[in-house]
């Protein structure tokens, strides 16, 4: 039997996040804002009306093409795509045509291991990378179309990926290290389920190891990372089915129907529009100096791959480590500031932040950036404990506290008396008064059952609230108990 | 009476208190009442012979507006205030600007109910300067013809010399305002010649600057990379003054020049001693293919066409010009042609917009398909011409023949381009300061003779074209009366924002001619 493999392109449409849309000064985002709110003469085509380009999204497409690794073109061009719809009020959309902002470039995606075999990194290559304006939302309301022009003008980077995936698996990491690569520069909220990242998949499929390139379906209408390994699965199993079957593949338009989870087809490629295009008249050329491009060079951080291969490289880090603590780039930020502040052993800080700076993110539903606990508290938190001025549990709770209240960890020892007593007087006035109180208890550990031990140091720890340095409440007891 | 005097007259007259703006309004209105008849309309009924005698130039009169706004000058003089450099100018609007509250129609039964929010940037800038805005005037549908007769509001406006001819287009209404005393002054549009065909037609100044020197913001596109917003008036001062008024960069148009305006008035006296003034043999005959092989025809410009230009020359060269002849502009004859495609391609994509469903015309038959309400309304909204253009423009820029149509004409203007920056040029020995030519190639021709034939109709912009395929700036004046009792026009095109060079060449002519502004209308 022929096996074959996928052959999966990924066209994305990446909304912005600038303040304003590319062509007026309406705000961009329009998340939870009744219909029709963010919108002026110009994003609404009213006659006589012209666009202005907002350079904020040339910056922002410029700092996306350098991390892709794309040839930045000096000169670009808008162009008119012409085609009509209610929800596209000018006539035309204003997108990049055959002169883009750039061209080219990659981004590397490392696929983990699975029953399929090991892991492995997929160099995906990107064709182009054009800045547009979006239409707006049309909604179907029995008899009524329902038209929102709020998302009209609002800022897209389209990014065509070359055909170079080969499982719908490979697509999903994909978008998710795109994602993480968006957030992680700036330039994009990308979240899928607001439509800040959208995306559409070119598949075909030919025998494994061939060169062909095989007709191609288009699945529309994806908006969530599962759904794009799931609508591809299904169509690769379709594809093969038909394949199979002696049948030829059709280069139709396929809708992915999230609810039924199966795809529909919307119409053949055949009907295509021809959308004539020509230059937008009312608009100048980019033009972009080696200044511009030099300074987005230098405002790109370091790549989210790369950091987490050096925090492998410079703190030992095992990959898990690496891989969460580099997910997003203010929690990487947080974490080598406090392994830097804390001096050695790196390892006990990502242990710090992975159980618990993690959880208190989850918690509170906090970005690490949002912290008012400090790189430099925790630090310090972990040498307290280190130290033994406060024991484990106390510092895991000092961590709270410092978020809470903003002040610094010693402050809030001091303030709230939570040093650990190694005060010997202390503890054993507390453990006479333990072993008074538990007769009985004294008596087994006496006639031999000593793994009472740490019944007795629970109870002189419950009653220092947890302060009395437990090894030397131990030693005490033990001489008492002889 | 006032509406008779230039616009800086009046101007100067209400500085110093000797009129009110106020007056020279109800001046306007009173001359308006007396030579314009019905204003146009969507439902004209039979055109009576009452309607063959007037001049028809309105579609829009904002009377009480323009009260307020002459009050509003009266107020600020009174207060001792600067009222503005065209205080007290009563101005009239090519209904193709967009004015705040005011209909802005195009002559377009599309947008017969289309009120605009805000005001196109000469508007604006106009109004703060204290002009007196009287109307919106009419004009070819969206601008595309050049007669005014295309117009979707009916009777269409007639030139105010002979009510029997056409003022010429698009501006034609603008033309007719101003030659007919109506308002004196006219901001107008000119994507082929249609400020300097209609200006030349109505014996007026009508100017195109420089593209970019003007903002476009509130202009309803018809060749967006070809459309100029730019003057009419009665004399040379008066459209500098006006033009010093709307020019200058625009934060909402990303094409228009960030570049300093020059002041315009300054050296207008300055005369032309020692310029080189050019005359081209390619601006002395019009060529055109012949429709039924195809082959060029070359065809000389009738005598009287070409004695006002050497007539003229000879003035300059009175004055001290130097006059040099055959200068080559071999690609003017490729102008027309490629006008057709670049506009089409244009002005397609630019009606898009006009679908019948946020605004404007839609179909009152109940439509139960998107398509079918969108082909009905734009069916019944759009007359002839859009249609022809819109058919025009489709076809030439599909994937299958825009490389060679649409990307070929874009080659041709750069050729068009090359003929201007090599006559300019200050490394060429025989460059020229500017280039004076005949504006169009007849005079007024009379009314439905050539609305139908479009053919001939843009090859009557041939003279005028090349200028906007270059982006360079010219302008036309009168240049005396032909035979038939019409006015002759003569243009002189320059480089790149000359404008203040064209506007004092322009002024030396004037002032050693006429030295009188044109007499404006006559009744019959």
């Amino acid at each position: 039997m022929t096996k074959y493999e996928a052959v999966i392109g990924l066209e994305t449409h990446i909304q912005l996040n600038t303040t304003s849309k590319i062509f007026c000064v309406c705000k961009a985002d329009s998340w939870n804002d009744p219909p029709n709110t963010n919108i002026c003469p110009v994003c609404t085509g009213l006659p006589g009306v012209l666009p202005v380009l907002n350079q904020r999204v040339v910056e922002k497409a410029l700092l996306l093409a350098v991390a892709m690794h794309a040839e930045i073109q000096p000169e670009s061009y808008f162009d008119r795509k012409n085609y009509f719809y209610p929800d596209l009020p000018k006539g035309y959309q204003i997108t990049q045509y055959d002169r883009p902002i750039a061209l080219g470039g990659w981004l590397d995606v490392p696929v983990p291991a699975s029953p399929a075999g090991g892991a492995y990194i997929r160099r995906v290559g990107i064709a182009k990378l054009h800045m547009e304006e979006d239409a707006g939302k049309t909604r179907n309301a029995g008899h009524l179309r329902q038209i929102d022009f709020n998302r009209c003008g609002v800022p897209l980077i389209e990014m065509v990926t070359n055909p170079d995936l080969r499982t719908a698996a490979e697509a999903a990491q994909y978008l998710t290290r795109l994602r993480q690569l968006l957030r992680w520069i700036g330039v994009s909220e990308a979240d899928m389920e607001k439509g800040h990242l959208r995306c559409d998949a070119n598949v075909s499929i030919r025998p494994a190891g061939s060169q062909v390139l095989n007709p191609k379906t288009e699945i529309k209408n994806v908006n969530a990372i599962d759904a794009v390994r799931e609508a591809i699965e299904k169509e690769f199993e379709r594809q093969v089915r038909e394949v199979e079957a002696g049948h030829r593949i059709e280069a139709w338009t396929l809708d992915w129907d999230e609810e039924a989870q199966v795809l529909r087809k919307m119409r053949s490629k055949e009907t295509e529009a021809d959308y004539r295009y020509f230059r937008e008249p009312d608009l100048l050329p980019v033009c972009l100096t080696q200044a511009q491009i030099d300074a987005a060079a230098q405002e790109m951080p370091e790549r989210p791959l790369d950091r987490r291969a050096r925090f492998m490289e410079t703190y030992q880090l095992p990959e898990y480590d690496a891989e969460i603590l580099t997910a997003e780039r203010q929690l990487s930020d947080f974490f080598e500031a406090a392994a830097t502040a804390y001096g050695d052993e790196p390892k006990k800080v990502s242990n710090w932040m992975m159980n618990e700076v993690l959880r208190m993110l989850n918690e509170q539903g906090l970005t690490a950036g949002e912290l008012r606990l400090q790189p430099a508290h925790l630090a310090e938190i972990i040498q307290l404990v280190d130290d033994g001025a406060v024991n484990a549990a106390t510092g895991k709770a000092l961590l709270a506290k410092v978020q809470q209240s903003g002040r610094s960890p010693a402050q809030v020892v001091a303030d709230e008396g939570l040093a650990r007593v190694s005060d010997d007087s202390a503890i054993r006035a507390v453990v006479e008064a333990v072993l008074s109180e538990s007769p009985k208890e004294v008596e087994s550990y006496r006639a031999g059952k000593v793994t009472l031990i740490g019944w007795f140091v629970g109870q002189v720890m419950r009653r220092m609230g947890g302060k009395a340095d437990p090894a030397l409440a131990r030693s005490i007891l033990e001489e008492l108990l002889r | 009476m006032l509406c008779d005097l230039p616009a800086h007259e009046l101007t100067r007259l209400l500085k110093a208190r000797q009129v009110s703006a106020l007056e020279i309004l109800e001046d306007s209105l009173k001359r308006i009442d007396q030579v314009d008849g019905r204003p146009g309309t969507l439902t004209p009924g039979e055109i009576t012979a009452e309607d063959q005698c007037k001049v028809h130039a309105f579609i829009t009169l904002t009377a009480e507006r323009a009260r307020a706004q002459a009050q509003a000058v009266d107020d600020k003089i009174a207060a001792g205030e600067d009222p503005g450099a065209l205080a007290g100018a009563p101005v009239t609007i090519k209904d193709i600007f967009t004015v705040a509250g005011v209909p802005s129609t195009a002559a377009s039964r599309i947008l017969a109910n289309f009120i605009a929010p805000y005001s196109a940037t000469p508007v604006v800038r106009m109004e703060q300067a204290g002009a007196l805005v009287l109307g919106k005037v009419n004009l070819d549908e969206f601008t595309y013809g050049s007669s005014t007769e295309s117009s979707a509001f009916q009777p269409s406006t007639r030139n105010p010399w002979n009510t029997e001819r056409v003022p010429g287009g698009s501006s034609g209404g603008s033309a007719a305002a101003v030659a007919a005393g109506e308002g004196a002054l006219s901001l107008g549009t000119d994507t082929a010649g249609s400020i300097r065909q209609p200006a030349a037609f109505c014996g007026v100044v009508g100017m195109k600057p420089t593209y970019g020197r003007v903002s476009r913001y509130g202009l309803i596109a018809f060749g967006s990379s070809l459309d100029c917003p730019g003057p009419l008036a009665r004399n040379v001062r008066d459209a500098a003054q006006m033009l010093q008024v709307i020019a200058g960069r625009d934060r909402r148009d990303s094409t228009s020049a960030n570049r300093p305006v020059e002041d315009y008035l300054a050296g207008l006296e300055g005369g032309v001693k020692g310029l080189r003034i050019g005359l081209s043999p390619d601006y002395f005959r019009i060529t055109f293919p012949d429709p039924a092989n195809g082959e060029y025809i070359q065809q000389p410009l009738p005598q009287e066409i070409e004695a006002a230009v050497l007539r003229a020359a000879q003035v300059y060269a009175s004055l001290g010009a130097e006059i040099v002849e055959d200068v080559p502009m071999p690609n003017t004859r490729y102008g027309i042609p490629a006008y057709f495609v670049i506009s089409r391609v244009e002005a397609a994509s630019n009606l898009h917009r006009y679908d019948g469903v946020k605004y404007g015309y839609r179909t009152p038959k109940p439509q139960t398909d998107l398509r079918q309400l969108y082909r009905a309304s734009r069916a019944e909204g759009f007359g002839r011409q859009p249609k022809l253009r819109i058919l025009m423009g489709m076809y030439v820029s599909a994937a299958q023949y825009s490389a060679q149509y649409y990307q070929r004409a874009l080659r041709v203007r750069t050729l068009i381009r090359s003929d201007f920056e090599q006559a300019f040029d200050s490394a060429n020995p025989r460059r020229i300061d500017l280039l004076l030519t005949p504006t169009t190639p007849t005079t007024a021709f009379p009314m439905g003779a050539v609305y139908g034939d479009s053919v001939l109709m843009q090859y009557a912009d041939q003279l005028t074209v090349p200028a906007n395929h270059a982006g360079t700036p010219g302008l036309s004046i009168p240049a005396g009366l032909a035979a038939d009792g019409l006015p002759l026009g003569i243009q002189l095109l320059g480089a790149d924002f000359s404008e203040a060079l064209l506007l004092r060449a322009a002024r030396a002519y004037e002032a050693a001619t006429a030295s009188q502004p044109s007499e404006g209308y006559k009744k019959k």
